[in-house]
């Protein structure tokens, strides 16, 4: 777990500060402050937060705005059987362990169990912690919309999105789901263009 | 219940679950090869969604606003590997610029 918490030394102030936009971006969607914190610490996953509270405050919904984010989250399905067999002991103690497991522990822990551990623990305070950090600004802000943080939303995601390109079909399936989406807008209640685009994945796995 | 505490408990609690799918009910055993696959192309498909969502649309509008900037400066810092923080305050302050311009 020390080597862990080591290797999270420098994600800290990153996780801390992408941490604090989410508090300020939920401030924007009618969060406050213990919605935002609750929601960090207990999802603890940045984008599929991101997205809830994006599809929130464009009016698509709390349902259109769970599904999007589990859509989002069902990735930690699979990554979690990949370190599956690193974690021992009874059930309890696994299911509060896998908590931890985050895109950022998981790519760092390549099996190793302390070293997941470590590093997931670190990273849950910096979010957490940024989150309350953010909410609060957030709030004492007010009127955040005059800060252009609309515009905000977009660059995060894209930047989210260009973590994920590293192959052809991944490439394909977000220009696919990126069409879907756009070809939507101006017909389905907000919320379902980002549902739908979900069948991107099907032309992603047409192009390998 | 309001909708964003609804959100907050349905999304907490579902994703809790996901991710003890593996440490606590598959240990030692792997999702079949194809699942794996359309798994892994859930997030970019969404990402590049949200995208779209978060630049153009105005309720069921598609429009070209100052957000566009902001995505526009998102990018360029995403291009020159900033971190997430910087990008987000690019973003921020190149949608309020245009904003104010106009």
């Amino acid at each position: 777990m020390r080597k862990g918490a080591r290797l999270a030394v420098p994600l800290f102030p990153a996780v801390a500060a992408l941490g604090a936009s989410f508090g300020v971006l939920a401030h924007t969607a009618h969060f406050d402050a213990l919605a935002a914190v609750v929601m960090s610490a207990t999802t603890f996953a940045g984008s599929s937060q991101v997205a809830a509270v994006s599809v929130l405050g464009a009016g698509g919904g709390a349902l259109a705005a769970i599904v999007a984010a589990l859509l989002l989250n069902a990735r930690y399905a699979p990554i979690g059987i990949s370190v599956a067999q690193a974690f021992r002991g009874s059930v309890a103690k696994r299911f509060a362990q896998a908590q931890l497991v985050v895109d950022e522990s998981w790519a760092l822990s390549r099996g190793d169990r302390g070293v997941l551990l470590g590093v997931g623990t670190m990273l849950w305070f910096a979010w957490v912690g940024g989150t309350a950090a953010g909410a609060v600004a957030g709030q004492a802000i007010g009127d955040t919309s005059k800060f252009g943080l609309d515009g905000a939303f977009a660059a995060l995601f894209a930047a989210l999105l260009a973590t994920q390109l590293q192959s052809r079909p991944r490439i394909a399936a977000a220009i696919a789901g990126a069409v879907i989406a756009a070809a939507l807008i101006p017909f389905t209640a907000p919320g379902i263009p980002i549902i739908a685009a979900t069948a991107g994945v099907l032309v992603g796995v047409r192009s390998r | 219940m309001n909708a964003v505490w609804a959100t907050v408990l349905a999304v907490g609690v579902g994703t809790v679950l996901l991710k003890a799918v593996g440490p606590v009910g598959v240990a030692g055993r792997r999702l079949p090869g194809a699942a794996d696959r359309l798994l892994e192309l859930v997030a970019p498909a969404i990402l590049a969604a949200l995208v779209v969502v978060e630049t153009f649309a105005s309720g069921r509008h598609l429009v070209a606003d100052a957000r566009l900037a902001g995505v526009g400066a998102g990018i360029v810092c995403v291009l020159a590997r900033a971190p997430f923080w910087l990008v987000v305050l690019c973003g921020a302050l190149a949608t309020a610029a245009v904003r104010t311009l106009h």
